[in-house]
């Protein structure tokens, strides 16, 4: 089953993807394309992170743990359409502008935090392969949970650019939290099985 | 597409005005009803209703204000690229949900430190003046700017003709109230109805403009039909649109965008590559249509004009 819903699986993730190349060559990305790309791949980018952040709770209450084989691709894809974010703004925004860049990570705090997001996703990217996760053990469980960080960063970031209707972002927010309140729920019966497990033996 | 072309069939040989008056009532109850909301949201209505005519505007007289060294943004990116909060927060909500909207007849209610208050129908107002074509740069403070041929009066004739008196030190200008025809106005993005103000000097400027038309056609709903103002040497949304109140007032009225975020706003809102903005560097712009930033100009370049109106002015603090 797992050869065929992979294939499908990836190929719908990029579905976005082509629908900016359609909408592109039909000139169909309103009149300031740049923006619309930027806001388009960044919307995404947050989407993909909270699709990632679903599937183990989707697992636990499925107990399908054939899931989780997904995880790490839609993890990739999140970060493959932040690329796209990050470049959009870095090379056609700004055009290489390195002040203009500087200036922004530093006085405008919505960029902070997304560009602090962007950077910490990199080293998740890296240590995403099976042999990256053997060799760290332990660790490479605690690195990636880092990827709840970078999502609350990325709402936030999403949350600080909207002028005044931040009804999406608090959308967003709020299956965040429920997400994340699931994982940590979650965690804290699995403790409690440690704990009971060690006192019966 | 999102661009629309004309159709060769006049809208009257489709649907009869009879007809089209009673969808419309029809529409216009099913909403109070709370029915039919998400399928204006969704556009569904939309081909029929929102078949504005442009109608062009005659006689016309071309300005010595104009800027007329640089190249006009296209008309179908003035008319689907809007920030009208009024029909949606996205930038092709006001040309896709504005159907609805009737600028016609239209009255405006003129109030405040005047010898002559009163209700004013458009056509008196505009009819003893001669429209001009005005072209200028639009510089919006999300950093993207258009060059738009408006048509207009300059608002100093207008205002005048209801001979403001000597405590008239401001101008306060309200969009209409219509939440059956302004799908945006159903939800709280900004504090309904909108309103803006100027200092009296700034509206009597010579640049400042009542406008009607652009490109030679009257408003579009999306542009602030029937009629709106235009400072172009401010931030795009100081030049509120679909106004229906002018009020002559002695205190320095409240802003939209200033009650908002009164940080990132100002009263005065003048371009200015300077001030520093939490959200976009004002430094820089892209026009509409091109691929580069360039440089911002102070007051957007209009400084010859109005620079004077503010010399003993901190500009970063009264910003």
């Amino acid at each position: 089953m797992q050869k065929f819903y992979k294939p499908l699986l990836f190929s719908i993730s990029l579905i976005p993807f082509g629908s900016v190349i359609y909408n592109g060559f039909t000139n169909n990305l309103t009149a300031n394309p740049i923006e619309y790309i930027t806001h388009f791949t960044g919307d995404w980018t947050i989407y993909f992170l909270l699709i990632t952040l679903s599937i183990t709770p989707l697992r636990n209450l499925t107990r399908k743990i054939s899931l989780i084989r997904y995880r790490r691709m839609i993890g990739l894809f999140a970060f493959f359409y932040g690329c796209l974010h990050f470049i959009t703004y870095f090379a056609v925004d700004q055009f290489f502008d390195f002040s203009a860049i500087l200036e922004d990570i530093v006085e405008r705090p919505y960029i902070t935090v997304g560009f602090t997001a962007f950077v910490l996703l990199i080293p998740l990217t890296i240590t995403s392969t099976k042999k990256m996760a053997a060799r760290l053990g332990n660790k490479w469980r605690t690195l990636h949970s880092s990827i709840y960080l970078i999502t609350g960063l990325g709402i936030l970031h999403y949350y600080w650019l909207v002028k005044s209707d931040v009804r999406i972002p608090l959308l967003l927010a709020t299956i965040y939290i429920l997400l994340l309140s699931l994982r940590l729920k979650w965690a804290k019966i699995m403790m409690k099985l440690r704990f009971l497990n060690i006192r019966s033996a | 597409m999102l661009i629309k072309k004309p159709s060769d069939i006049s809208p009257s040989e489709i649907t009869s005005k009879s007809d089209y008056q009673s969808r419309r009532k029809f529409l216009k109850n099913s909403i109070n009803a709370g029915l039919t909301g998400t399928a204006i949201n969704s556009g569904i209505l939309l081909p029929g209703m929102s078949a504005q005519a442009a109608a062009k505007l005659a006689d016309i007289k071309k300005s010595p204000l104009s800027t007329t060294d640089e190249e006009l943004t296209k008309f179908d990116a003035i008319t689907t690229y809007n920030n009208f909060y009024e029909f949606g927060i996205n930038k092709e909500d006001p040309s896709e949900k504005s159907g609805l909207f009737q600028p016609k007849p239209w009255s405006v209610s003129i109030e405040g430190e005047c010898n002559n208050p009163g209700e004013y129908n458009l056509e008196d107002l505009t009819k003893p003046h001669q429209l001009e074509e005005r072209i200028y740069r639009m510089r919006c403070v999300e950093a993207w700017s258009m060059v738009i041929p408006w048509v207009g009066i300059p608002m100093a004739e207008i205002l005048k003709q209801f001979e403001p008196n000597a405590n008239a030190k401001y101008v306060a200008f309200t969009t209409v109230f219509r939440p059956d025809e302004m799908p945006g106005q159903r939800s709280r993005s900004l504090r309904w109805p909108y309103v803006e103000g100027l200092r009296i000097d700034e509206a009597m400027n010579p640049l400042t403009l009542l406008a009607v038309g652009l490109y030679g056609e009257e408003l579009l709903n999306q542009s602030g039909a029937p009629m709106r103002l235009v400072v172009p040497w401010k931030y795009g949304y100081k030049s509120i649109k679909s106004i229906n109140k002018i009020e002559f007032v002695t205190k320095q009225p409240p802003t939209s965008w200033n009650i908002s975020a009164p940080k990132e706003y100002g009263f005065y809102s003048n371009v200015n590559p300077k001030r520093n903005h939490p959200r976009w560097s004002q430094k820089k712009e892209r026009r509409i249509g091109e691929f580069l930033k360039r440089d911002t100009l102070m007051f957007n370049g209009y400084g010859d004009q109005v620079a004077s109106m503010y010399t003993d002015m901190n500009l970063l603090k009264y910003h």
